[in-house]
């Protein structure tokens, strides 16, 4: 790479496939014939493929690759099978490695990580005992697509183990050579999914988890492990284990542990997983000489904690776990964060490449007889393997209205689609149905297929013979045919009654409201305004900040207020943002892309009108009601401790004992959540006031010390400087009473010893509290104004936890920072950005589209008894007077399409376009 | 479309052709991804046409919903299964009732021709303000419910029944007793209060009742 931010020229190398992708239909004929066969690099080589084959069955593109280390041809010049095969004569022996140049204004990188490889430790027996496998094999013997298909296998003899043992903090958390000091972060979650797994194959299999801490600091994380700890046969045991030898007759495995009751004890378990880590990507030295960009000790991207995406590079930005363990949520956000961080440098260029997608003109068939085209796919082996598809083909045949019909390999590939427009064409059809897979993930590729054939894209209909009939009667072939027939012939009943349908497009407005002026709020206003919109940014209080005006320092360092001062300032500065001091919102009305809120600001109404709206309103400290907290002027909570500190309070800063309590208020029935932060607040104000007090007695009481990712390395420090941690349970809490002792006023704080079997008195100058993070006050109003959910535990709920976690389900509202849940203000930064990106793919266009399939009043048959108006959430019906008395009308635009009206109205006058009446009887009848 | 746009009257067109079963998949109560929640008014749909069922002599159980989030694929093959095997337990759809398949289909005429009345009384009586499924439960198995139902749609439902008979040829109060199963003094009440509102005429030669 060369050159400079806005202006770098990247060359490219990229390593033959030996396939020409554009030829190659991923019909897989040639890794039928090929006769190498080698472990299956996507199965963790546990079992083997061709050397020719798809890397996976979601591959992109979906096309085959040749191993050259494997490959006769490419090794011997031996054996060229696949070449008299392919009929697409795909296969290019030829190929070479291809540099090209490209000119990039700036970079990403997304590089990942990579599991921990245990093999680099002996004593972990991974790979010296068959049984022991790593969570990656583990997660592949899981899926439907791995080495067995989703049958949980024991290597050594292809049985289904009755007992299994996870071992947790493999390659982390440790000071080994070889293994990570730190905490992967993602572990104790991910072996709770595949303990809930392995129990949904076979209830009966014994899991047991040998763990340090539990670390379910993620959202709905705790509720989760809880799920799992509760399973019937499932034991969590806190020790360190040994792997300690494999029976040579059975090849179990037997493990040594200890515990407090029991002492030392050896188990012997059929299956061994090994719960690994995650390391920086294998070229991470090349990376950073490459790209001139710095790394931390850990070989990961050395975080700017001012903004975790960037580097010390500009124009190069880093998302994913690459800024260190991640999570999914987290990826993404940072994802959509670089994205928005590149927009800020590169909006002038903004959809100077784009090129308008032409579509063919839309042929009106509304007065031709229904003639249906069916398409039955193969899905590689997928369906055909179960269903008779040249059987389901000839029965499609039959139905009526059915024109034609064939099978397809892959009904999604490129040139199955061009296959599918061109028939379309030549035979004259008008309606399409898919029969494959759901609709949920290919419907819009088929929908644009039928547009490029001149048709109208919701003549579409997808009849799912996969995940409703191949993948659940893998069995029952002759079934299974069946009743993909029966699930074709229901399609193709609906399809005749199928009307076209127009989808319209509606202005956006290009300016975003963000509420909440805190870090959260101002930077995603700051991003959003450095792309060129206009924000209107509402701060209840008189001044910025939020809780950021609380915090000092992060554990790394940062130092918050200077921060907090250059955000504010840089908000002031900025003459696209507009702030509203002292606001409250009073009403939000419209929808996506056109909203109105009005907001009560400083004495006066204002009305503003928006496009799209980020709420950042924050959270709030948990005032407690344990623990003598104000009633003791002696116990303070962590952020107040903070405070203390940063003002160089004596009492606090020169205290000989302080004893601080973590869980308070968080991880019981009143909220059922970790509040993530605490952990890593209780080390940085012990790590502040030893190194100005050495000498001071600090105990950390706690349930599980959830210091994760890289701040595993500040617990370990703390420890190292003499800060004493001590483990309690939740059913045996510390308890604090004010007494006096040696003539002074002190907190004695009862804990019991666990490891000691005894209680502890510990006597305390200064108690301090992990007070939880819990939803601001105006949560509720908040939510209800701007029609958006709340979580469970009554954070704002996003679209999806994992893969929309800066959206809200409701359109146009977006959300960041801690009132999603609690976070570290580096991860509020990094969500914040990514709230942003969002933000703009919507503001960035003039233009949103409207679905098509939304409701409509047929006026003639309503008789305006409003059931409709009171079954709709959206406030999208309400009656009009029309020539023919009051009657209901729908707002397209507010209207999600979910029927509910339908399913109320006694006259059917509303009608939910797609799922109408005609088409869904149409197809009860067919069944 | 959501699980709340499945009408009543699907549910009737399925047992009317002879389905055995019918089987309504939601997403997960409380977890519903927008802000309807309309997974409640497939809920009490169910309710309401097992009610019905019940009152036309049909096994209510052939009708079941659940509520299963779109990554429960395991969840939701089990509880089909389950589903399937429970529907072959009972038997074929009327057989097993002891119906014969002609009286049946007349029943489930009858009440599809009432799914608009239906319709309206749910929203005026029969809904459930708060949405958990405790309060669903509670209220569609209360005995309050049972009073409401037989006051506002089982009478309904027999005169429904009566006309679509009476639509085939006239009938005495009789043989309308015997082929719907009701009483005669609830036919007689019946055939009163339809022929003062001048639905139906009393032929008094042969003491029958036919449609006007």
């Amino acid at each position: 790479m060369e050159g400079e931010a806005g202006d770098f020229k990247v060359t490219l190398k990229t390593r033959p496939r030996y396939i020409i992708e554009d030829r190659c239909t991923g019909c897989t004929t040639c890794v039928e014939y090929c006769p190498v066969q080698y472990p299956d690099p996507f199965n963790q080589e546990i079992s083997d493929n061709k050397a020719v084959h798809v890397y996976f069955s979601q591959a992109i593109p979906l096309v085959a690759y040749i191993d050259p280390e494997t490959c006769l041809y490419l090794k011997e010049d031996k054996c060229d099978i696949c070449r008299g095969v392919c009929q697409a004569d795909a296969i290019d022996f030829r190929q070479t490695p291809k540099k090209r140049d490209v000119n990039v204004g700036a970079v990403i990188l997304s590089v990942g990580i990579e599991p921990f490889d245990p093999k680099t430790k002996d004593e972990y027996g991974y790979g010296r005992m068959e049984n022991v496998v790593t969570s990656m094999d583990y997660e592949r013997l899981l899926s439907s697509t791995g080495p067995f298909e989703g049958e949980v296998l024991r290597l050594s003899d292809k049985k289904h183990p009755k007992k299994i043992a996870w071992i947790q903090c493999v390659g982390s958390r440790r000071l080994t050579e070889g293994e990570n000091s730190y905490c992967s972060g993602v572990c104790c979650t991910y072996t709770q999914k595949q303990v809930i797994l392995t129990k949904g194959h076979d209830a009966d299999v014994d899991c047991t988890i040998f763990h340090n801490d539990i670390r379910s600091f993620g959202k709905d994380f705790e509720r989760y492990f809880r799920r799992a700890e509760e399973l019937p046969g499932t034991r969590f045991i806190r020790s360190y284990v040994s792997i300690d030898r494999e029976i040579p007759e059975t090849k179990n495995v037997v493990i040594k542990y200890a515990t407090t009751d029991a002492g030392v004890k050896e188990e012997e378990f059929d299956l061994v997983v090994l719960s690994v880590g995650l390391n920086p990507p294998e070229n991470f030295k090349e990376l950073s000489d490459k790209f001139g960009i710095e790394l931390n000790d850990h070989g990961f991207s050395r975080a700017i904690h001012t903004n975790p995406i960037a580097t010390n590079q500009p124009g190069i930005f880093v998302s994913g776990a690459f800024q260190g363990p991640t999570d999914i949520p987290e990826s993404v956000f940072t994802a959509s964060g670089a994205g928005a961080q590149c927009g800020e440098m590169l909006d002038y260029r903004r959809g100077k490449l784009a090129v308008e997608r032409v579509y063919p003109e839309e042929r009106d068939v509304s007065d031709e007889e229904p003639r249906i085209g069916v398409f039955v796919c193969h899905c590689g082996a997928n369906i055909s393997s179960v269903v008779n598809v040249p059987s389901a083909v000839e029965y499609a045949l039959s139905l009526p209205n059915v024109v034609y019909a064939q099978e397809q390999l892959f009904s999604c590939a490129t040139n199955s689609a061009q296959q599918i427009t061109d028939l379309a064409q030549e035979k004259g059809l008008n309606r399409i149905v898919i029969a494959a897979c759901s609709p949920r993930t290919l419907e819009p590729l088929f929908r644009d297929t039928l547009r490029e054939a001149g048709l109208n894209q919701y003549y579409c209909d997808m009849a799912n013979i996969r995940e409703h009939c191949s993948w659940v009667h893998s069995k029952q072939k002759e079934d299974a045919t069946r009743k993909a027939k029966d699930i074709i012939r229901m399609s193709v009943a609906r399809t005749r009654h199928l009307e076209p349908l127009q989808e319209f497009d509606l202005p956006v407005n290009p300016t975003a409201l963000v509420v909440g002026g805190g870090i959260a709020g101002m930077t995603t206003a700051l991003s959003i305004a450095e792309q060129g919109h206009e924000v209107e940014l509402i701060e209840k209080e008189n001044e910025l900040g939020g809780m950021a005006r609380r915090l000092y320092t992060t554990i790394e360092g940062m130092d918050v207020q200077a921060l907090l001062k250059e955000t504010i300032r840089k908000v002031y500065a900025n003459p696209l943002i507009h702030v509203s001091h002292n606001a409250t919102i009073t009403d939000v009305s419209g929808f996506l892309g056109n909203f109105t809120a009005t907001v009560a600001t400083e004495g006066r109404i204002k009305k503003i009108e928006y496009g799209a709206s980020v709420l950042a309103i924050g959270a709030e400290e948990y005032q407690p009601s344990e623990y003598l907290y104000g009633e003791n002027d002696k116990v303070f909570t962590h952020l107040e401790v903070g405070e203390e500190i940063a003002a160089g309070n004596e009492t606090i800063t020169g205290a000989d004992s302080l004893v601080m309590i973590q869980c308070v208020g968080c991880r019981n029935e009143d909220h059922d959540y970790c509040s993530r932060v605490c952990c890593s607040h209780a080390v940085k104000n012990a790590l502040k006031l030893k190194a100005n007090k050495p000498e001071m007695d600090i105990y950390i009481l706690f349930r599980d010390m959830r210091t994760y990712g890289l701040r595993e390395d500040y617990y370990r420090d703390a420890s190292e400087m003499g800060v004493k941690f001590i483990r309690f349970e939740m059913d045996d809490q510390p308890q604090v009473e004010a007494v006096k002792a040696g003539g002074k006023e002190i907190l004695r704080v009862t804990v019991p010893d666990l490891v000691l079997g005894k209680r502890l008195e510990l006597d305390a100058d200064i108690v301090s509290l992990a007070a939880a993070v819990v939803q601001p006050s105006t949560m509720a109003e908040t939510a209800g104004m701007f029609k958006v959910a709340l979580s469970p535990d009554d954070f704002f709920k996003e679209a999806h936890v994992k893969l929309k976690p800066v959206e809200f389900a409701a359109d146009g509202v977006y959300l960041c920072g801690t009132a999603h849940y609690p976070k570290h203000i580096q991860e509020t930064i990094n969500q914040a950005y990514g709230a942003a990106g969002r933000v703009l793919t919507l503001l960035s266009q003039d233009t949103v589209t409207a679905s098509g399939s939304i409701c409509e009043v047929h006026e003639d048959d309503c008789v305006s008894c409003g059931a409709c108006i009171t079954a709709c959430s959206y406030d999208a019906i309400e009656f009009r007077q029309t020539e023919k008395g009051r009657k209901a009308w729908v707002n397209p635009v507010l209207c999600k399409g979910d029927g509910l009206c339908n399913a109320k109205c006694p006259t059917n006058a509303i009608v939910l376009r797609h799922f109408t009446d005609a088409e869904l009887l149409s197809q009860i009848d067919a069944a | 479309m959501c699980s709340g746009r499945v009408d009543l009257e699907f549910i009737l067109r399925a047992f009317m052709n002879g389905q055995d079963g019918v089987f309504i998949g939601g997403c997960k109560l409380d977890e519903c991804n927008y802000i309807t929640q309309g997974n409640y008014d497939a809920l009490s749909t169910v309710y309401i046409a097992r009610k019905i069922m019940e009152h036309l002599g049909l096994n209510p159980k052939r009708l079941r919903v659940e509520f299963i989030s779109s990554s429960d694929g395991n969840l939701l093959a089990e509880l089909t299964d389950d589903f399937c095997n429970q529907i072959k337990e009972i038997g074929p759809l009327g057989k097993a009732e002891g119906f014969d398949a002609q009286a049946l289909q007349l029943k489930l005429e009858a009440v599809n021709k009432l799914v608009p009345y239906i319709k309206l009384v749910e929203r005026e009586r029969l809904r459930q303000p708060v949405k958990s499924k405790a309060a669903y439960d509670a209220f569609f198995t209360s005995s309050e419910l049972d009073e409401l139902f037989n006051e506002l749609i089982a009478d309904k439902m027999s005169l429904s029944q009566i006309m679509l008979l009476l639509k085939e040829s006239p009938l005495t109060t009789a043989e309308i007793s015997k082929m719907l199963g009701l009483s005669p003094s609830d036919v007689a009440k019946h055939m009163g209060n339809s022929s003062r509102q001048g639905l139906v005429s009393y032929d008094e030669s042969n003491n029958s009742y036919a449609l006007v």
